[in-house]
């Protein structure tokens, strides 16, 4: 999968908190919500940002705590907006 | 009566140790232990448990998470091994996702903040590293796992 990291090895804390301040179409999804094939970990209500064609999530890894990622993906994009009431 | 075990990074050497000393109550009351966890974590427990005496099936971590939210599974208890800010996220999405009652097994250095952010669960906490002994005190204080179902 394509991805940029915009905040590596942080907490959920304030990876939701990156989000909700750098971006302003942001979206509120409860924990285990299916993106890109993959299901989502976190302390709900888990923000995912929509930038362009771009999705910003929060993802959480084990052994190296939350990160930040702006992932391409139009089609999750359009997802999000619709299924979000947008 | 269905356990899970949800682990995180194996780097506390007592995690593997807690979760076989759990894995061994759990089975003398009855309770079939299934474990997830990413490859690191899983190896150790298949290491230790080569007969799969303790615990009876192993799951990636990924695979239960997506199994859990689409209701393919689910479990009476759900132990959440915890030593950084990780563990309570996945603590978090359990308790989202499913219907078992939520035990936070917290472990490490700090646990003070993890032992905060764990809210509502029962909680199993000591500070742990390298010797289990602190935090088996802990787990021997329960009396009965299953009166946890009831």
């Amino acid at each position: 999968m394509n991805y940029e990291i915009l905040l590596p090895n942080s907490s959920f804390k304030e990876c939701a908190e990156y989000i909700k301040k750098n971006f302003n179409e942001v979206y509120y999804v409860p924990a285990g919500y299916k993106i890109f094939d993959n299901y989502l970990v976190g302390v709900p209500p888990i923000p995912i940002a929509v930038d362009n064609d771009d999705i910003i999530m929060p993802y959480v890894k084990p052994c190296h705590g939350c990160f930040v990622l702006r992932i391409p993906g139009k089609e999750e994009v359009e997802r999000m907006r619709i299924g979000m009431g947008k | 009566m269905k356990a899970l075990f949800m682990m995180g990074c194996p780097e506390l050497p007592v995690q593997t140790a807690a979760a076989l000393y759990i894995a061994n109550k759990l089975n003398q009351e009855g309770f079939e232990v299934t474990s997830a966890g990413n490859k690191a974590a899983i190896s150790l427990l298949l290491n230790s448990d080569p007969e799969k005496h303790y615990i009876k099936k192993v799951m990636d971590l990924d695979r239960c998470i997506g199994a859990l939210a689409e209701k393919t599974i689910d479990f009476d208890l759900c132990f959440v091994f915890i030593h950084s800010d990780s563990g309570i996220s996945y603590l978090a999405t359990i308790k989202s996702i499913s219907k078992a009652k939520t035990i936070a097994v917290i472990f490490g250095k700090e646990i003070e903040p993890l032992i905060e952010a764990s809210g509502d669960s029962i909680i199993i906490a000591a500070k742990a590293v390298h010797n289990p002994t602190p935090l088996r005190a802990q787990i021997d204080g329960v009396k009965s796992w299953a009166a946890l179902t009831r």
